[in-house]
């Protein structure tokens, strides 16, 4: 198990720093930083004066020095112009005994933002606690949920409730939060309807979460990953309904609702363990979606804000966030698995 | 002329629609008649769930073609702006309609006043279109590499799977961030990638060919000759626009001849189309593969191996047509996927043109005045609702049809 864990670490390590490579490749490559100076500068900048600030602000070393800098395994880029030196890991009037040589994310210095001027470090861990607030609540609503609709629907496989609850799940599964948000919005907090029951917009929420102002945002990302989530709760429990002992309990005259929930229900609910977990990195996108739908400024905001900016540290920051979210939680769920499922064991 | 109430405006649709109402009762006659020499096909119509799905699924594929280039169904210009009718009600009449045209906007104006009726279905057009072919796309690269990575296991196994997982741990919106933007398009980057992804169909038909015919040389040849050379044609046109396959400021790289080009796309529908088929693909490797792994044990796959057949001809010969079922059923679902990936791209005002009227686009114009006039947003938002249900109905209700046999 700890060789597993370790290998699987090892896996992970690799498959997050090819990541931030592409992220990085992909932010600096010369139309995303021309791009990128003319929101820093105007945009009535003339070719040379790109390229002069650009050269200014190290943006034109080779890619892989680049990205050893952000990394902090290579020294910072320094420039020297009319005696002044200002460089990457100190601000511009700094002694020189003082000057810092490395600077990056292995120094636990991730950067400034450009757009918000500000250290990212601080921007992703705030918005990251307001997104975390919202993953929690729809953790809360999704699983019980998920698992009561797909264990009513997998007791009894065929019955009507079943017919019911699986085109439930189905149709869940087809509304993306686009289209769920859009209809909510529309038909609980605009006028056209008249139903003001909910806040269309969660901005308030941020600071504090009501029932009014949250219910929309939660309920919109809960009912795309539920679907999903209760397909497999159903059908793990249908086959599980269908095994030996099952049937024995019954022939020994065992209270079905006792079978259901002491024999059946803990058997079932290890296929969806693993499913819930890897739902995670579909929450993501759901959280984008959703917080740029209900304006609530968390994660996904600050991801759309540095993508369509071309803020390369907050960026990378992010994208290492997310990616370390899906890493972690498929890694989790391999562990969990074999814990939960005794008949498999890795050596 | 007064306001229309909601009987009148539903009754409307309907009769605009005509045209789709008749091809899906003709479609249906004729399917469940023959319902018996029609196969995984006609078993479809014994499930009420898979028979919805496919009324849904056909409903806006008819929408779509009717709409499209037909250009029947559509009441007003999709794109054209007239005056008095921003973010009017659904059913409002037109201040002067002109002689012949229609005289009211049957599901009201958007923020531009436009006919959100007719944009609903001139974006079913570029839906029904999108996501097929790209999901199609997705399959061939996912069939392509996965048979031989399910087949041979070992390092190139490791290795592309490894590859997969790349690309499945990002997240999809952060992907889409940094592919679709107008300053990627400039880097050339998309139309590589196209290269790269197209040549896959080309691949697979010539392996396909090749591994069933390589005994006889006689069918094999002309045969190859003529559908790569068909494909090739057709890969060529569809990676070259104006000569060039690659087209940057600072340099190009020449492709076919713009008189021997048979339709260009716009860069900016490229890049959506690459950038879909680009997330789709390693879930479609992951499940190919899986399903080579558990097929290659059977006993069929050791008889042909004794036979002498080659590997390929055992992978698209043998393990490939029994893996079927489950492929069939996940494309359905995927087409679904892509629909709503497309829509995503849409919302985020990604891509296609801001005026483009496909559903996506459409509802984030929408939904910024959704308090007030939430029609806008919401018609093109159960449009999209409809066809993904009728895609995961119909791949529901195909999967029961086929586990019954």
């Amino acid at each position: 198990m700890g060789l597993f864990i370790l290998r699987r670490l090892g896996v992970m390590l690799l498959t997050a720093l090819c990541l931030t490579f592409i992220v990085f490749w992909l932010t600096n490559l010369y139309p995303n930083l021309e791009k990128l100076a003319k929101t820093q500068g105007n945009f009535r900048m003339s070719d040379e004066a790109v390229a002069s600030y650009l050269d200014k602000n190290g943006y034109l070393q080779p890619m892989p020095v680049k990205f050893g800098q952000w990394l902090g395994v290579l020294p910072g880029w320094t420039y020297e112009a009319d005696g002044v030196v200002t460089g990457r890991c100190f601000p511009a009037d700094t002694p020189e005994a003082e000057r810092a040589s490395f600077c990056g994310v292995l120094q636990g210095d991730w950067g400034t933002s450009t757009v918000f001027k500000d250290e990212v470090g601080t921007i992703v861990s705030t918005r990251l606690a307001l997104t975390g607030k919202l993953m929690f609540a729809v953790m809360l609503v999704m699983v019980p949920m998920a698992l009561i609709v797909g264990v009513l629907a997998g007791m009894r496989e065929g019955s009507k409730l079943d017919r019911s609850l699986s085109t439930f799940s189905i149709a869940s599964t087809a509304t993306p939060e686009y289209v769920s948000g859009v209809i909510f919005i529309a038909v609980f907090a605009s006028s056209a309807f008249g139903l003001k029951w909910f806040k269309g917009s969660a901005t308030s929420a941020m600071e504090n979460a009501t029932f009014e102002n949250f219910t929309l945002p939660v309920v919109t990302i809960s009912l795309y990953g539920m679907g999903y989530i209760a397909r497999m709760t159903r059908a793990s429990m249908t086959e599980v309904m269908t095994a030996q002992y099952i049937r024995t309990a019954r022939l020994k005259g065992v209270k079905f609702s006792d079978i259901v929930l002491k024999h059946a229900l803990r058997n079932a609910l290890i296929a969806p363990f693993t499913v819930i977990m890897l739902q995670f990195p579909w929450l993501l996108n759901g959280v984008v979606i959703v917080e740029t739908l209900f304006n609530y400024k968390g994660f996904g905001w600050l991801l759309v804000q540095a993508a369509s900016n071309n803020d390369i540290e907050l960026l990378l920051a992010v994208s290492v966030v997310s990616v370390f979210v899906v890493l972690v939680t498929q890694l989790i769920s391999d562990i969990g698995y074999v814990y939960l499922n005794p008949r498999i064991r890795i050596a | 002329m007064e306001e229309l109430s909601w009987g009148s405006i539903i009754a409307r649709m309907l009769m605009q629609l005509g045209p789709v109402w008749i091809a899906l009762i003709v479609l249906f006659t004729i399917s469940i008649t023959y319902k018996r020499k029609l196969g995984l096909y006609g078993k479809l119509f014994d499930s009420t769930i898979g028979m919805i799905g496919f009324a849904l699924v056909m409903f806006w594929v008819f929408v779509g073609i009717f709409g499209g280039p037909l250009d029947m169904l559509v009441t007003h210009d999709p794109l054209s702006q007239v005056s008095g009718m921003k973010n009017k009600v659904p059913g409002t009449p037109m201040r002067s309609p002109d002689e012949g045209e229609y005289a009211y906007f049957l599901l009201g104006g958007d923020n531009l006043a436009r006919d959100v009726f007719s944009r609903i279905i001139k974006g079913a057009w570029i839906v029904v279109q999108i996501a097929p072919i790209a999901t199609l796309f997705a399959f061939m690269v996912g069939i392509t590499l996965g048979l031989p990575a399910g087949y041979y296991g070992g390092r190139l196994d490791t290795v592309l799977s490894f590859l997969a997982n790349l690309i499945l741990a990002f997240p999809v919106i952060l992907l889409f961030y940094l592919l679709v933007t107008p300053e990627i398009v400039l880097t050339g980057i998309p139309n590589y990638m196209a290269l790269f992804l197209f040549v896959f169909p080309l691949v697979f038909m010539c392996i396909l060919l090749n591994s069933r015919y390589h005994t006889q040389p006689k069918i094999r040849t002309p045969l190859l000759i003529g559908v790569l050379g068909g494909l090739g044609w057709l890969y060529l046109s569809l990676v070259s626009t104006d000569g060039s396959v690659v087209a940057t400021p600072t340099y190009s790289i020449p492709g076919i001849p713009a008189f021997l080009d048979l339709f260009d796309i716009d860069p900016g529908i490229l890049v959506v189309f690459v950038s879909v088929v680009f997330v789709n693909s390693p879930t479609v490797y992951r499940i190919v593969r899986g399903l080579a792994m558990d097929i290659k044990t059977r006993d069929y796959v050791a008889a042909a191996q004794t036979r002498g057949e080659g590997p390929w001809y055992i992978m698209l010969w043998e393990i490939l047509p029994n893996a079927r079922g489950p492929l069939i059923v996940d494309f359905c679902l995927r087409i679904g996927y892509t629909t709503i990936l497309l829509g995503t791209l849409g919302f985020f005002g990604l891509g296609l043109a801001s005026e483009s009227p496909d559903w996506g686009s459409t509802i984030n114009a929408g939904r910024r005045l959704l308090a007030l006039y939430p029609h806008a947003a919401i018609a093109p938002a159960v449009a999209l609702l409809t066809l993904v249900l009728g895609l995961n109905l119909l791949a529901d209700g195909l999967r029961e049809e086929s586990l019954r046999d």
